[in-house]
């Protein structure tokens, strides 16, 4: 791939300290940027008005346990103006948390819960950080590769305290 | 001196209205709602991480289970996934069967929204018509596929089997006698004053804040936004068809209804479209790694049968790397992020439910209106919490 995505070369320009890197498997593009940057370059990508990534479509975690730092958070945007998809992820270690992008997109706000539900990363200034999928008071996250597909307790019926 | 204080109150999560297992504790100044608070999660089944211990082809059924009034269009996402990652390309059959069997599960999933969402108003004909052409297009996926509710139809690189026969000629059946159905429903709704005076005005989000919160589908397109992924990145030779994006313009509850009424009749005329151009040819890719041999070579012949059998229990190895496909589901978009790092399971299937999204939107359209507008509100919508808590 010579042809470098116009919003990648605006975030190198950017923020030229920081190490980013870009992949491109079957036509999409993965931007990979350190986690200290992580609200700056969403918040640049948001306002640029050439790029205008206005919606994020989506925000998920992925566990590549055993590796480290082990987990990663993928963050998709959208661009109305030029129809366009762009995947950033950032590398988190365990018991790291992440900046909210909440105050950019408010569709962050209940993705970010979600991320923390399951995969137990905390983002920092989230308004409303709690369990969204599983109840309050639940012990460990399902989605971590650690986690049995049976879940821990499967034999043993558990009640919640009310 | 009376004392004035906020009410709060539980709505669900086993409320008629709620479409499901949803509940919200709303806080009330008089019937006003101050604040809104939905809870889900009542239906989480771990279909993210169950899909990681299965097989590609394994994880298909689940996807049925996501938004189980569209399980066609959610295999669809799936499939369009798995394939982008193995780089195959579906013959020109199957992409338009495809296209025919989500359109119709489009309408027949908006029929249930129309029906449902009409009697939580008080509209309660409607909802009896509704189930009746719904019937309809489940009789034909019962032909199809052999499944009404969770067809399972679409299998990695084409579909299970061709179309049964005699079966297009009921298809056709369906969509000449369909305009003819919308007439009644809108003769029963679009111009009635109760109708207009529940649903004007009520639960409006704006064309930015729609955006903002990541909501989609006809939830964004009654706001006035011009956005389908079917036109936006289209899929399964959806570029071959005509039609149009129907658009409201204050993306109140009523915008949100008419925008899905004129979707049905674009769907309709899709299903005609593929009707009237279905090529002939295969209906599955030519990739013995990884295509599922048709039932009836597995019957007749041994190397078709071992095939099935190494597929079925091992699977296939996917090539490390990651994707995004997304469909144009009844609800909005539907996405499915599929990371894989080389072996027969997924590493990660994360699924991008539209009803999600656009339910977290809800405190945003119902906070400042009246109590009796959130049932409206929620209704049009159109939630599923099959694929909210997955």
């Amino acid at each position: 791939m010579t042809e470098v995505h116009p919003a990648v070369k605006k975030i190198q320009g950017k923020f030229r300290s920081s190490a980013i890197e870009t992949t491109t498997f079957r036509g999409e593009v993965s931007v990979a940027v350190p986690k200290k940057d992580i609200f700056e370059i969403c918040r640049f990508l948001y306002a640029d008005p050439d790029l205008q990534y206005h919606m994020l479509t989506d925000l998920c975690g992925v566990d590549h346990f055993p590796q480290s730092p082990r987990f990663e958070v993928v963050y998709l945007l959208y661009s109305f103006k030029t129809n366009d998809r762009l995947r950033l992820k950032a590398k988190v270690g365990e018991a790291e948390s992440v900046a909210s992008v909440e105050s950019i997109w408010k569709s962050a706000n209940w993705l970010e819960r979600e991320v923390y539900d399951l995969f137990g990363i905390p983002f920092e200034k989230h308004p409303d950080l709690r369990r969204i999928l599983l109840w309050d008071g639940y012990e460990g996250y399902p989605l971590r590769k650690d986690f049995p597909v049976e879940g821990p307790d499967f034999d043993k019926p558990f009640v919640p305290e009310v | 001196m009376a004392e004035t204080r906020l009410m709060t109150i539980n709505m669900g999560p086993q409320h008629p209205a709620t479409h499901g297992v949803l509940r919200l504790v709303l806080e009330l100044d008089g019937e006003i709602i101050v604040k809104a608070t939905p809870h889900i999660g009542h239906l989480h089944r771990g279909v993210e991480k169950l899909a990681e211990a299965r097989t590609y082809h394994q994880v298909i059924p689940l996807t049925d289970r996501l938004d189980y009034t569209n399980a066609m269009g959610n295999n669809l996402a799936y499939v369009l996934a798995v394939e982008k990652l193995l780089g195959i390309e579906v013959p020109k059959r199957a992409q338009y069967l495809r296209v025919m069997m989500a359109e119709l599960q489009r309408i027949a999933a908006h029929l249930i929204w129309l029906g449902t969402h009409a009697l939580d108003i008080g509209a309660m004909t409607l909802l009896f018509y509704n189930f009746r052409e719904r019937e309809d297009i489940l009789r034909i996926f019962e032909e199809v596929s052999g499944g009404r509710l969770t067809p399972t139809y679409l299998r990695i690189g084409g579909v299970a089997k061709d179309l049964p026969e005699g079966i297009e000629g009921k298809i056709r059946a369906f969509v000449e006698a369909f305009p003819g159905h919308m007439k009644d429903y809108e003769t029963l709704l679009t111009k009635n004053v109760i109708w207009l005076k529940r649903t004007k005005g009520v639960g409006i989000i704006s064309k930015e804040d729609a955006i903002n919160w990541g909501v989609t589908g006809p939830t964004l397109r009654g706001s006035g936004v011009k956005w389908d992924v079917r036109k936006a990145f289209p899929y399964s030779s959806y570029e071959d068809f005509e039609f149009d994006i129907p658009t409201g313009s204050v993306g109140d509850v009523y915008d949100r209804y008419y925008v899905r009424l004129r979707e049905m009749e674009w769907a309709n005329s899709i299903v005609k479209q593929t009707l009237d151009r279905l090529p002939k040819g295969p209906i599955l890719a030519d990739d013995p790694k990884v295509v599922l041999p048709e039932k009836e070579m597995v019957l007749t012949d041994i190397a078709s049968l071992i095939r099935q059998f190494k597929i079925a229990s091992e699977g296939f190895q996917a090539p490390k790397g990651e994707v995004y496909a997304s469909v144009e589901a009844a609800k909005g978009e539907l996405g499915f992020y599929v990371v894989s790092d080389g072996s027969n399971r997924p590493f990660r299937v994360r699924i991008r439910p539209p009803s999600f999204l656009n339910l977290s939107a809800l405190p945003k359209m119902i906070e400042g209106s009246l109590i009796a507008d959130v049932v409206a509100t929620i209704g049009s919508i159109d939630i599923v919490l099959g694929e909210i808590d997955r």
